[in-house]
């Protein structure tokens, strides 16, 4: 997995609350079997018109915010389902970090396993990075995941929490399974334990 | 003595595999259910890192999201290339990998969440997970149940394990009797109309009270359902003797002296006299109403006696969201939702496409028609449901009111596959899901029971199913 530690980069803002992950990369995109060429789609509904063509109005189509990195959004962003080609649509735009008030459970972890950074910041610093976003390619916010600091164009600072482990991870480009299998024989003892306490499972 | 404990402290507790110093947790998985379309990248992994599937005894999979609701749909060209090559994945991937599997051709096969406690395989006190967030429905059985992503799925494969931390615990308690006319639907969409769609997250949900005792396990399971709709990482509800009930002599639970020693264990699974919930919400079951949904987001909820609301009644980050879901519905404030036309009706889903959901349809649409104009779709959860049905007579009802009687899958809950609605369409639908274009491009979606979807279909609009109640045999 890619690692994530510093980024400066342009910040789309999606002031829309409740965005989800049907609107993130709608049902008819999941029919594939890999992981990869799910950019072309993200926001598929508001970003094309039924013919194909591009919506001039919405954010990811005007020129400021093609190369967008980072998306500043309303809050519970990624609720609904909990089709991980919602982040993969994400990673292969090239989204790296989503900053939002609040997330979807399920969405944020699937974040993490792919190398993308979720900021929770409470809703007045998320308002004040709006409007920096929506000043376009000149206003590049810097997510900083080891000091755990978000940086505004002018300078501010906000500080961000993060669960140590998966900021470990994340850092490190870590892949949970093989950390996981590292503890196998802790697998192996509970399995034997729960054959004598659940023996009908 | 040992502290009270919750439900869920009690199962998280007895599937804790590894903790480390920060809480983060390995848990045991029991079951792990899987469909078409958010297992292939999972299968790609492990065959990519040669790692075999852990415990496929444990693992189960169903295509159901993609497949076609057709009569003959084991014909492979009826099936667009796409959801064919989806479809082909998993039966290879099954039988690669060596787990249980039900294919299109089976009269087992459904949608995965009715598959599951039909075949027994979802029992009391277990964890369940499968990479789709609607997996709370287990948890109807007391079961610790959850959705998961793709990479979640292949570590489950993988180890058979979830890396977790464990949520808070939030008790919603539906107090009384519900009114006639008001079902498990109503109770679950209220309570998300009550505490938001992001009300529960963080949380797992314990839904109790007298109401939620009173309904069978085909209403618990529409309930915890909808769990994931309020935010919450799971909801369940403490098994009783209906759950063992209906556990029992189904084909993959326990027989005989497992089910007894079985039986003991899961009498323990309650929450315990004064354990601590980090939240409350408690509603009185006689103040709920049949409601529908008018927005586009499932908290969007009113009681069926409502008029649309105007954007200006919100606050905050929901004027705007209000004002998007106004005109993204074509609803105009203060209009009467009883004067709400609709264009078609889809009966089904993993939260209302069981049994009892459509005997409920079929008691409002007996010797009645459904109006003119108006396209009423009829989902079967499971091939058996759709057996049974057929057998109680519910078909011939359907089929004589005008509905099309398909066959088994998650068909225009989430569009898919050719089940669609066209852009502009309304429906009433007993799906989860109200989200700009989950039933089809703009297509437009209100949620509500299965009774209530049946009355709008009979007049052509949203209906208090109350008013044709009296006229029910
Ligand atoms: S019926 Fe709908 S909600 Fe349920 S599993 Fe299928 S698509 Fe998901």
């Amino acid at each position: 997995m890619e690692k994530f530690t510093k980024l400066t980069g342009i910040a789309a803002p999606m002031p829309l609350v409740n965005i989800d992950t049907d609107m993130i990369i709608p049902k008819q995109f999941l029919k594939t079997i890999k992981r990869s060429g799910l950019g072309v789609n993200l926001f598929d509904e508001m970003r094309y018109d039924r013919e194909g063509n591009e919506v001039p109005d919405f954010v990811l189509n005007q020129p400021a915010y093609r190369e967008a990195e980072i998306i500043v959004a309303g809050e519970n962003f990624g609720c609904g389902s909990s089709r991980e080609h919602a982040p993969w649509a994400l990673k292969d735009f090239g989204i790296k970090c989503v900053i939002s008030a609040s997330f979807a459970d399920i969405f944020y972890n699937n974040c993490f396993k792919n190398g993308i950074l979720p900021v929770v910041l409470p809703a007045e610093a998320v308002t004040y990075l709006m409007d920096d976003a929506t000043k376009g390619a000149n206003a590049r916010l810097t997510v900083d995941l080891d000091k755990q600091v978000v940086t505004a164009s002018d300078g501010t600072e906000f500080s961000f929490e993060v669960d140590p482990f998966k900021k470990h991870c994340l850092m490190n480009g870590l892949d949970d399974i093989g950390l996981s299998l590292e503890k196998v024989s802790a697998i192996d003892a509970y399995e034997s334990r729960a054959k004598t306490q659940f023996p009908w499972l | 003595m040992t502290a009270p404990k919750t439900l869920y402290d009690k199962i998280w507790d007895a599937h804790v595999v590894d903790e480390a110093d920060d809480g983060t947790c390995l848990l045991y998985i029991d079951r792990h259910l899987v469909h078409e379309v958010t297992s292939p990248q999972a299968f790609e992994g492990l065959r990519m890192a040669k790692r075999a599937v852990r415990a496929p005894e444990k693992t189960i999979a169903v295509p159901d999201h993609n497949v076609p609701t057709t009569l003959g749909r084991e014909n492979p060209d009826q099936m667009p290339e796409d959801s064919r090559i989806q479809v082909a994945a998993l039966d290879k991937n099954a039988k690669d990998f060596g787990i249980h599997y039900y294919p299109v051709s089976d009269v087992r096969q459904g949608i995965v969440h009715i598959v599951g406690p039909e075949q027994g395989w979802t029992l009391p006190g277990m964890t369940v997970v499968c990479g789709d967030s609607h997996t709370a429905t287990h948890g109807a059985f007391g079961s610790l149940a959850h959705g998961i992503g793709t990479s979640e799925v292949e570590h489950v494969l993988a180890t058979q394990t979830l890396i977790q931390k464990k949520s808070k615990n939030m008790k919603v308690e539906i107090t009384g009797k519900l009114k006639p006319g008001v079902t498990a639907k109503d109770i679950t969409l209220a309570v998300i109309g009550a505490t938001g769609t992001a009300g529960g997250t963080g949380y797992v949900i314990e839904y109790c009270g007298e109401a939620i005792r009173d309904l069978s396990m085909e209403g618990r399971m529409t309930v915890c359902n909808m769990a994931i709709e309020g935010g919450a990482r799971a909801g369940l509800i403490a098994p009783d003797e209906k759950t063992f009930e209906y556990v029992k002599g189904r084909p993959h639970a326990p027989k005989g002296a497992a089910y007894e020693a079985a039986l003991s264990y899961w009498k323990t699974l309650f929450t315990d006299e004064g354990a601590h919930f980090d939240k409350v919400v408690t509603l009185k079951g006689e103040e709920i109403e049949p409601v529908v949904t008018w927005g586009t987001s499932p908290e969007d909820v009113l009681p069926i006696s409502a008029n649309v609301p105007a954007a200006s009644d919100f606050t905050g980050g929901k004027v705007g969201a209000a004002q998007r879901s106004l005109d993204y519905m074509g609803l105009t404030p203060g209009m009467k939702l009883t004067d709400v036309k609709i264009d078609a009706v889809f009966i089904g889903s993993c939260t209302n496409g069981r049994i009892e959901d459509l005997r409920a349809a079929a008691a409002v649409l007996k010797d009645r028609k459904i109006a003119e104009g108006v396209r009423c779709m009829v989902v079967p959860g499971s091939g058996l449901v759709r057996a049974q049905a057929e057998e109680e007579g519910l078909a011939d009802i359907f089929i004589a009111a005008g509905a099309e009687w398909r066959m088994a899958g998650c068909s225009m809950c989430l569009a898919m596959n050719p089940d669609q609605l066209a852009p502009g369409e309304r429906c009433a639908s007993t799906s989860n899901r109200n989200f700009e274009g989950r039933q089809g491009f703009k297509g437009r979606t209100h949620l509500m029971s299965p009774a209530m979807a049946a009355a709008a279909a009979v007049t052509g609009h949203l209906t208090d199913v109350r008013e044709m109640m009296g006229e029910m045999a």
